[in-house]
C-alpha cells in the first residue's frame, strides 16, 4: 500500500492563533530560542499499489478542493511517503 | 412564504432559526444534510453551530453535503445576478465561504478565547433580502458567540467587498473576534446571499435576549419573497 503525504500551512499573513499559543507556551517552558511558531496540517492518504504521478496529481486535486481552503492556506508539499 | 433552515450533524442552532422564520410570519422547513432537494422552498437559511464536528475546517465538510450542492446551484454564483436568498449565520456564514457562495473566511478568534456577548452591530447595507427592514447606517444589539468568528480576506478582495457596499454589516465598540475591518457580515454581489457571524434568530423574542433587533433580518426575506 503506498501513502501520499500532505503539508498545508496558514498563509503567512492570515494570523496564526494556534502558533502564537504554541510560541508562548514554548516561551513559558524555556524554549527561548524559538521566537516563534507556526501550526499547520499534514494529511496522509492512502492508495492500493504505488504512488505514481497519476495518484499524486490527484492527491493536488484532492488538496485543492477539499484539505485546504485557499484563502487561508497553502499547501506547501504533496509526496509520497517514504 | 416557507424558508428552509438546513440541519447539517452537528447544527446547534436550527430549533431558533426555524422559531424566528415562524415568529416573523413564515413557515420554516426542515431540510437535512442529505436532502438532495430543496422542496421548492423560496429562501434558506443556514444555522449555526458545529456542522461535522468542526472537522478539517469550520464549514468544510458541510460545503460538500447533497443539500449544499443544490444551494450553490439556486444561488450562485457569487458575482451573479443572484438566486435564491440565503442566510448564513456563524456556522453558516463559514459554509457560505467554504462554498464561495461568499469571499473570505472565518478563522480563530485573534484573542484564542470563545466569545459570548450581547454585540452592538452597525448595519451598513439595508438593500439586501436579508437587511432591507433596517435603515442603513442603524444601529442594532445582538448576541455574538463564536471560537472562530474572525472574518479574513487579502486587502484587494475587502477593498472590492467595501467598493461595492457589500459589507452588510459591522462591530461597533468592541471587535469581538479580530475581524478584519470589524466585518460582521458581508453579501454576495447581488444581496440575495448574506453570511453574518453575530446571531440575529437569538434576539427575535422580548425577554429572552438582549433585544429584538433580529427579527427583521427574517421580516426582510418574507418581504422579498413577496416582491420577487
Amino acid at each position: 500500500m503506498g501513502r501520499v503525504v500532505i503539508d498545508v500551512m496558514p498563509k503567512p499573513e492570515i494570523l496564526d492563533p494556534q502558533g502564537k499559543a504554541v510560541a508562548g507556551a514554548l516561551a513559558r517552558l524555556g524554549f527561548a530560542e524559538f521566537g516563534g511558531a507556526r501550526q499547520g496540517k499534514r494529511f496522509e492518504l492512502e492508495v492500493e499499489g504505488d504512488v505514481t504521478d497519476d495518484v499524486l496529481e490527484r492527491a493536488r486535486e484532492a488538496a485543492a478542493t477539499l484539505l485546504s481552503n485557499p484563502v487561508i492556506e497553502d499547501v506547501v508539499a504533496v509526496r509520497a511517503a517514504s | 412564504m416557507r424558508i428552509g433552515v438546513v440541519t447539517f450533524p452537528g447544527s446547534l442552532d436550527d430549533r431558533d432559526a426555524a422559531r424566528a422564520v415562524r415568529i416573523a410570519g413564515g413557515t420554516a422547513v426542515p431540510l437535512w444534510h442529505g436532502d438532495e432537494d430543496l422542496g421548492g422552498v423560496d429562501a434558506v437559511v443556514l444555522p449555526g453551530g458545529f456542522s461535522y464536528g468542526d472537522y478539517l475546517r469550520c464549514g468544510a465538510i458541510a460545503r460538500f453535503a447533497p443539500v449544499m450542492r443544490e444551494i450553490v446551484r439556486l444561488a450562485g454564483p457569487a458575482d451573479g445576478a443572484g438566486g435564491l436568498p440565503v442566510l448564513g449565520i456563524c456556522n453558516g456564514f463559514q459554509v457560505l465561504c467554504e462554498s464561495h457562495l461568499l469571499p473570505g473566511a472565518l478563522v480563530r478568534n485573534d484573542h484564542r478565547h470563545f466569545v459570548c456577548r450581547d454585540q452592538r452591530l452597525r448595519i451598513e447595507r439595508a438593500d439586501t433580502v436579508w437587511t432591507r427592514q433596517y435603515a442603513a447606517g442603524e444601529e442594532v444589539v445582538i448576541p455574538i458567540k463564536n471560537q472562530e468568528g474572525g472574518f479574513v480576506a487579502d486587502e484587494r478582495t475587502l477593498d472590492a467587498l467595501e467598493g461595492e457596499g457589500r459589507v452588510v454589516a459591522r462591530y461597533l465598540e468592541v471587535n469581538p473576534n479580530g475581524s478584519y475591518r470589524d466585518i460582521a457580515g458581508i453579501s454576495n454581489a447581488a444581496g440575495t446571499v448574506v453570511g453574518l457571524m453575530p446571531h440575529p434568530e437569538h434576539a427575535v423574542d422580548a425577554g429572552f435576549g438582549p433585544t429584538t433587533d433580529g427579527l427583521r433580518f427574517f421580516f426582510s426575506a418574507l418581504e422579498g419573497v413577496l416582491a420577487a
